[in-house]
């Protein structure tokens, strides 16, 4: 009797769902007009964040090359492992293949939407598992252009918005937002400016400034894949910094997602597996 | 050759190849998921500056190679089998051209209700602790002492080592059926004695010798900032009581021979604790160590010579050993400075104090050094360049007694494959009471170049 009676019940939520949906759509234009740019630059953060949920885990190799002003070029390779965790910053491996001297060494960190980071290094010359310090945020990572923060995974909570602009980019048209970190001794920028674009809220370009609000790094990213038909991962990341002259490219591939992947892979146990 | 303790890797060695083979041959058609051959070649030299204790044998310097390959491989169902050989040839001493195998062990893991099991069979390394200046807890490996003083480097140990990870945090149970003893410089090497330690005849308290099965068990898990271990083990000591005794030594007599110590391993229990708080940029350390059944002459040299001059044997003057039992701790901390002066080097700072409820009774575990009221203070200078340029400075001064050591280390990927390491080892001062006072001439440096794959 009970499913039965239950099926009405779902299927006529089911209808009301879409009007739902179409009655916030038309109330969208009036909540822009009145919208600061700051409630906007907020809404695109959260919406490209919602976009992103739901992907479970996935793993992918990296390739950076770190080019110096003269043009001399040093290679690193890395695999990564991620996990998506529900209400919480993710879950993710790194294991180093290159250079060969740090082969081996590995990377846990459990991000947090609003404490510091957990983050454990294994080495294994050792075969030591350590703690170590998630403030270092702002230092380079493996000597690139790329800071620690540049790779994390931008938690909304740890920015405040402002909406800046409507512009193209290519073919597309972007929102262009500007965004400053909640805590500021964390960050070693004063803000950054992004660009995304409207249809699918990639990010194709970041503008950094430093604490004195120089203009130091400019991202580029591009190659974008889609995988299990939502979500968008980016194949090439182009960073510039133009006080030095230096850039990094750093390059994706072999995506795969929701792998056999468990919470357990990314414990201190599973960080000494890494291989 | 010397004896069994030499023999041992070479026996494991054949078991192993066998086991693999058979295990490749019967499962010839599974496909391996994944294999991999990486490891290190290095070019090494070490430079004594003053002249050693026993110039006829031993020399100023010293130059080798040391080969350590690891291969890998893993099934579709995440099995695997790592395989780590090692490799030294030493110009100066025939003991120190040693190899050993530092691991060859199967993972095997998997689901257990809400957590996960994992199994390891076979030798590995295992690193227990948080602080610097001392692995205080560390006690499943026995060091490889050959390699260097700071006792970083281990042999591997056969071992049953399962593992428990649940929500709780992680349990891990060690049954180690065989022991390794430590081996010592041979005659033509530094860092040794004025005499030398028999690898040919080894002493156990235990009737069953190295087949002595002792036992390892720990806890372990993180609370928020809190990382926490507590361990416990039972069974052969990893640090050997030289004994002195007639006819291959003798106090009471000058001969033109060396003389010859006998190492004799007791039956011990360890309890361990160690902890890391984690606050921002600093790193607060402790760990401590309650530790029973060790043997310690120190404080009866008068019945020992008495034993001597009677015409006392081995036994006899290993029963005048005390049994003993006590606590040690290490306690400190370690700050870094990211980005200094706008930079984008970072600066670390550690500071850590050695304590051994023991005193001026204390004998060396790791290191060939007491460490019974010790002050460590070092700095970290990581440049976080393209070649992970980095200078470390560590210095050790005992409170009590006038005993100074100071280390600097520098290390430089000169290219992709090649890396540069270079340190300097400096005996300050050395207080002729102090246990270390017969490696006072032992101040060295060293260079690597090494080739990694």
């Amino acid at each position: 009797m009970r499913t039965i009676h239950a099926y009405p019940v779902r299927s006529a939520l089911a209808l009301l769902a879409p009007c739902l949906v179409l009655l916030s759509w038309l109330g969208m234009p009036s909540l822009a007009h009145s919208a600061t740019p700051e409630e906007i630059g907020l809404k695109i953060a959260t919406d490209a964040s919602d976009k992103d949920d739901g992907f479970g885990n996935f793993t992918a190799r990296q390739v950076m090359v770190l080019r110096n002003k003269q043009g001399q070029e040093s290679r690193r390779q890395l695999r990564i492992k991620v996990l998506e965790v529900a209400d919480d910053g993710d879950k993710s491996l790194t294991v180093f293949d290159e250079p060969r001297d740090v082969k081996g060494t590995a990377l846990l960190t459990h991000a947090h939407k609003q404490e510091a980071d957990d983050q454990w290094l294994y080495l294994p010359a050792l075969k030591r598992v350590k703690r170590i310090s998630s403030s270092n945020r702002s230092g380079s990572f493996m000597g690139s252009e790329f800071a620690y923060e540049d790779l994390s995974p931008p938690e909304v909570e740890k920015f405040t918005y402002r909406y800046l602009r409507d512009e193209p980019c290519g073919d597309l048209t972007c929102t262009v937002t500007e965004r400053l970190p909640v805590d500021k001794k964390a960050s070693g920028y004063s803000r950054q400016v992004v660009w995304r674009d409207k249809d699918e809220l990639r990010i194709w370009k970041v503008e950094y400034y430093d604490r004195k609000d120089a203009h130091l790094k400019t991202l580029t990213i591009g190659k974008y894949k889609q995988f299990l038909d939502k979500y968008w991962r980016a194949g090439e990341m182009n960073m510039v910094n133009h006080l030095t002259g230096k850039s990094t490219v750093l390059s994706w591939a072999d995506y795969q997602f929701r792998t056999k992947l468990k919470d357990r892979d990314f414990s201190k146990t599973g960080l000494k597996r890494a291989r | 050759m010397r004896g069994s303790a030499a023999r041992y890797p070479l026996v494991l060695t054949a078991i192993w190849l066998v086991a693999l083979i058979v295990a490749v041959d019967a499962h010839a058609e599974i496909e391996f998921a994944a294999w991999e051959l990486s490891g290190r070649v290095s070019l090494e030299g070490r430079y004594f500056p003053k002249t050693g204790i026993d110039p006829r044998h031993q020399s100023s310097h010293t130059t080798g190679i040391v080969v350590e390959p690891k291969l890998y491989v893993e099934d579709l169902e995440g099995r695997s089998a790592t395989v780590v050989p090692f490799f030294r040839y030493d110009s100066a001493d025939s003991v120190r051209t040693h190899w050993d195998l530092r691991e060859a062990y199967v993972l095997l893991y998997g689901e257990l209700g809400e957590g996960e099991w994992e199994v390891r069979l076979g030798a590995d390394r295992v690193f227990w602790g948080v602080a610097e200046s001392q692995h205080l807890v560390d006690i499943v490996n026995q060091i490889d002492f050959l390699e260097h003083p700071n006792g970083e480097v281990k042999l591997g140990q056969p071992m049953v080592h399962v593992t428990w990870t649940s929500d709780w945090g992680t349990l891990e149970f060690f049954g180690l059926p065989y022991h390794r003893p430590r081996i010592y410089p041979g005659r033509g090497g530094r860092l040794r004695f004025a005499g030398l330690v028999d690898s040919d005849r080894v002493e156990y308290q235990s009737g069953a010798e190295e087949w002595h099965p002792d036992f390892a068990a720990r806890y372990s898990h993180s609370f928020g900032p809190l990382d926490v271990g507590v361990s416990v083990f039972d069974g052969t000591s990893r640090e050997a009581a030289l004994v002195c005794a007639p006819p291959t030594c003798d106090p009471t007599r000058s001969s033109a021979a060396p003389p010859i110590f006998i190492p004799y391993y007791a039956q011990i229990r360890q309890f361990g604790l160690d902890a890391q708080l984690t606050l921002d940029a600093w790193l607060f350390k402790f760990e401590a160590m309650h530790r029973s059944g060790e043997r310690n002459l120190l404080g009866r040299e008068r019945e020992y010579v008495a034993a001597v001059v009677q015409g006392g044997g081995f036994d006899d003057i290993v029963g005048l050993y005390r049994e003993e039992e006590y606590v040690a701790a290490v306690v400190g901390g370690e700050y870094t400075f990211y980005s200094v002066f706008g930079s984008t080097a970072d600066v670390g700072l550690l500071a850590e104090w050695n304590y051994d409820e023991r005193g001026r009774l204390a004998l060396p575990r790791r290191q060939p050094m007491t460490l019974d009221n010790d002050f460590f203070v070092g700095a970290r200078l990581s440049f976080n360049d393209v070649q992970s340029t980095e200078i470390t400075a560590a210095f050790l001064t005992d409170a009590s007694r006038a005993t100074r050591n100071l280390g600097v280390e520098f290390d430089r990927r000169l290219f992709d494959q090649w890396s540069l390491h270079a340190e300097a080892n400096m005996i300050l001062s050395i207080d002729p009471l102090d246990v270390q006072y017969v490696g006072r001439r032992d101040g060295f440096f060293e260079f690597h170049l090494e080739y990694n794959f």
